[in-house]
């Protein structure tokens, strides 16, 4: 267990510096010029080399990775070249909104994909099932910005059950949870019909139900866990691609973390920024893999970790 | 049921005197599709009384497992129902219950046991879990005393260890356990009903006769009623009183196992028991002139698969799958390979074609295996070819299988196109298909067809051997009969040599012109057919033999001592080897390993 742990945090470290070399090529060798950005238009050519020097953006591309390196590995991820605040501040000041966000937005993919997606299998092939995918689908299909807008127009404007936008309880979370996770749930309910129907044609869910179980613990107790085996190494991508949607999220909902960031600094090509944002979702990105990794072994006892 | 009649008091009388437990009569079973229904279950009616074993006998898709989940209430709705009869047990019609009344009567007053132990208990759920909800889904007991019952029924399984097996999950279980453990769940309730469902077909034949020995002894003790389904006929003349013969969903023939297999009055009977592959003692002469060349030669082959742990993947262990083999086969002979499995039989097939890198040294065909560079390999390839256990699997479900059969030819490069054609059509024409089949895919086809269309697709580059991997284990024995006369009919024609592989030994006996026997890696005997099944000398030989089912229900069995043991784990620490057992030569190449083995 703690072999296998030592194993993939040392993966881990090697996936961060490859995404760190290939963001700041791809960053390096982007037309836009992030010293006109700060200088203004205004600016003479001496005082745009001077903030180029400053920044040390005239060296060559070798020595400004190595010198990011040496920073990141001491814990120095830069100051950002518009806020003039460190990069690390910024982040952390807004990296909880994100992960709250991200949070309420797994727990409500699962609460409504699995039950969406079991009911759709002890009722398949019935209009409920069928209604249950079509829908499904179009969760899957509809753009999140849409879907946001929509939500907010029905439950927030009309019905007033939520806020607006804003942050700090609980109610301000229910809409864009929702709005980020409605993708996944459509996606997992999918998955989960489909797995719960082999699992209840499996050989050992007839041998429960020969042993005169009820229904109800046959497909709790004994079909269940099963199916959701081959879910759960889905939840550490989702992370990933939950990355993607939270700038178009929080912009909707004025929620305040770190998409809001990325947004504003990829305007603005404030380098130090995303290369903080994009490594700190990377991690994001590996440690959700990581702990839907560790969690598989408690539901399957045949998976061993090493 | 006459043998050893430790009877306990209250248990069984004699079978005539017991009373009716369960009727069926005129029961129907019907399946809708597409707004017609179709009877695949008709008419069929018997008794069982308490104590008694009936075996349902019968080939695929004669309804037999069909009947049995009808009784269980376990059929599939709603497109499979009984449509007409009635299942009476101890005078309820259980056809009429509602399914709550049928839930408590299900895994109580009826059990089941089902044909495959690897993947009849749940994966995720502890051994103990699974038997105590048995016991608490039909009696209020707690669950501490659910506990005492739960270990109490696997110590009535002999199992070993059973403390221990409560508390640990099917995956640590081996096959012959697990099937123990599914009979302890059926038994521990002590119901009136058992159904059996091929309950020993997916077992190695050492551990099927353990688990017969068991269910007969289990069934004196506590008087339970057995429906054995089953198409084995040895397993029904050892088991039996009465036998139902099945065919397409009706009752061929019904009555005394002793009258069916002495007078059979069917036809259907008749075929069936002349196709089942019967073990003698080797008599008769070899089918084959012994010839000089050697198709394959193998010397000191071993083959061995890492295991790796700790933060380096280092390698920690090594699964010891074989362990210096050395046979010859020769041009136009059989050679058979028997073992039960994880014996290294199969692996030895796949070291023959280069699957999987070995140690020691391998001839095919006159090249030696390794170090062969692509072309050559492909050459090898074309001399060797395999015919796998599930033709099904083998084929590609969405290739016709004219252009499957023709697939060899083409990645050989080998005739135009036309030529190809009219090669594949002659082929199968030789394995008893016909042209005008050759555009049809593979599950327009049943087993033994596409057994034979694996069998042609290995002969169209004309190989000098082929393997056969347990190539007709999977089939029904009428079929299988018909597939094994049309591999020795091919071994005649083409001069092609076999590679037997296969755990059945009656139908080893009955193709091979020698045979070697395997065990954990090694070879322990081997010589020619009359020597190996004539004069058997390792212990290990004896006892596979002794364990097959005879197809005679007049057939008693010497007593043979009782083997606790399982068999062991070929896995050894780094730098570990199993004791090498050297072969002995007691008179004509008989060949015999010194060292016993087991237990």
């Amino acid at each position: 267990m703690l072999a296998y742990l030592a194993r993939r945090l040392i993966q881990a470290a090697l996936i961060l510096l490859g995404v760190s070399f290939i963001t700041f090529f791809l960053l390096y060798v982007l037309p836009a010029d992030p010293v006109r950005q700060i200088a203004g238009r205004s600016a003479t050519a001496q005082t745009v080399e001077n903030i180029r020097h400053q920044l040390g953006l005239d060296q060559p591309f070798v020595v400004q990775y190595w010198r990011y390196l040496v920073g990141l590995v001491q814990g120095d991820m830069g100051r950002s070249y518009l806020q003039k605040t460190d990069v690390a501040t910024l982040i952390m000041a807004r990296l909880p909104a994100t992960l709250l966000l991200m949070l309420g937005a797994i727990v409500a993919e699962l609460v409504i994909g699995l039950t969406l997606g079991i009911i759709a299998a002890i009722r398949r092939g019935g209009a409920l099932d069928q209604t249950l995918m079509i829908t499904s689908f179009v969760a899957v299909s509809a753009p999140q910005f849409v879907v946001g807008l929509l939500l907010l127009y029905v439950f927030a404007v009309k019905l007033s059950w939520f806020p607006i936008g804003g942050y700090g309880s609980f109610s301000n979370l229910v809409l864009p949870a929702l709005t980020l996770g409605i993708m996944g749930s459509g996606w997992y309910s999918r998955m989960m019909r489909s797995s719960m129907i082999d699992v209840l044609r499996s050989d050992y869910i007839r041998t429960a139900r020969a042993k005169g179980l009820r229904r109800s613990r046959v497909l709790v107790l004994h079909a269940m866990p099963n199916a959701i085996l081959p879910i759960i190494a889905m939840i550490g991508i989702d992370i990933g691609i939950f990355m993607s949607g939270i700038v178009v999220v929080e912009s909707v909902f004025g929620w305040p973390g770190i998409g809001q960031l990325a947004w504003q600094a990829i305007q603005r090509v404030d380098i130090p920024i995303i290369m903080g944002v994009t490594l700190v979702s990377a991690c994001a990105i590996v440690l959700g893999n990581l702990i839907a990794d560790m969690i598989t072994p408690f539901i399957d006892p045949r998976i061993k970790l090493r | 049921m006459n043998q050893n009649p430790t009877v306990e008091s209250g248990a069984v009388s004699a079978p005539d005197a017991a009373p009716t437990v369960l009727e069926v009569s005129g029961l129907t079973i019907s399946v809708r599709a597409e707004g017609v229904e179709r009877a695949l279950v008709n008419d069929l009616s018997f008794t069982l009384a308490r104590g008694e074993t009936i075996a349902i006998a019968g080939e695929s898709g004669s309804g037999k497992s069909l009947t049995s989940l009808a009784i269980m209430g376990l059929l599939p709705p709603p497109a499979l129902r009984v449509s007409a009869g009635s299942i009476t047990l101890n005078g309820t019609d259980l056809t009429a219950l509602p399914e709550t009344k049928m839930r408590a009567i299900r895994g109580d007053r009826i059990a089941m046991i089902f044909q495959e132990p690897m993947t009849s208990l749940n994966p995720v759920l502890s051994i103990g879990l699974q038997l105590t909800e048995a016991i608490r889904a039909h009696e209020p007991v707690s669950k501490s005393e659910a506990a005492t019952r739960a270990l109490e029924a696997l110590k009535a399984v002999r199992i070993s260890e059973p403390e221990r097996r409560m508390t640990q999950y099917p995956h640590e279980l081996s096959g012959g356990m697990r099937q123990r453990v599914m009979i302890a769940m059926a038994l521990a309730l002590r119901p009136d009903v058992l159904i059996a469902d091929e309950p020993t077909t997916a077992l190695d034949v050492t551990v099927q006769r353990e688990v017969l020995d068991l269910l007969r002894d289990l069934q004196r003790e506590m008087g339970t009623a057995i429906i054995l389904i089953t198409h084995d006929m040895g397993v029904v003349a050892e088991m039996a009183e009465r036998v139902i013969v099945m065919q397409q969903g009706r009752a061929v023939e019904q009555g005394a196992v002793n009258d069916i297999f002495a007078t059979p009055r069917a036809q259907y009977t008749r075929d069936l028991l002349a196709a089942v592959p019967r073990m003698g003692d080797g008599s008769g002469a070899d089918f084959s002139e012994p010839q000089t060349d050697t198709v394959a030669r193998l010397r000191d082959v071993q083959v061995r698969f890492d295991i790796r742990g700790g933060i380096l993947s280092r390698v920690t262990h090594r699964v010891h799958a074989v362990e210096n083999v050395s046979f010859d086969i020769r041009a136009g002979e059989t050679f058979s390979l028997v073992g039960e499995s994880g014996c290294g039989k199969s692996t030895i097939a796949k070291a023959l074609v280069g699957l999987v890198p070995h140690q020691g040294r391998i001839e095919v065909a006159g090249h030696t295996l390794g170090g062969l560079n692509g072309k050559d390999m492909k050459a090898l390839r074309r001399d060797v070819q395999i015919v796998f256990q599930d033709p099904m699997a083998a084929l590609d479900p969405r290739m016709r299988v004219g252009d499957l059969v023709a697939e060899p030819l083409v990645i050989h490069a080998i005739a135009t196109p036309e030529q190809r054609r009219a090669r594949v059509a002659e082929l199968f024409e030789r394995v008893g298909l016909t042209p005008d089949q050759l555009d049809r895919y593979p599950h327009e086809f049943s087993g033994g067809q596409r057994q034979r269309i694996c069998i042609a697709r290995a002969l169209a580059l004309q190989p000098k051997l082929i393997i056969a991997d347990e190539s007709v284990s999977a089939l029904d024995v009428s079929v299988q009969a018909r597939v094994l006369d049309l591999l020795e009919a091919l071994k005649g024609e083409f001069g092609i040599a076999y590679l037997f592989i296969s755990h059945d030994m009656a139908v080893v006996e009955n193709i091979s012109d020698r045979v070697a026997v395997m065990y954990m890696g090694q070879i322990v005997e081997m010589g020619t057919r009359a020597q190996i099944f004539g004069d058997p000398r390792h212990s290990y030989t004896k006892r596979l033999m002794a364990a097959v089912p005879v197809p005679d229900p007049t057939y008693s069995r010497p007593p043979v001592a009782r083997l606790a043991s399982e068999i062991p784990s070929p896995i050894y620490k780094l730098g570990a080897s199993p004791a090498r057992m050297a072969l002995r030569n007691v008179g004509n190449g008989h060949l015999v390993a010194d060292a016993l083995v087991g237990g």
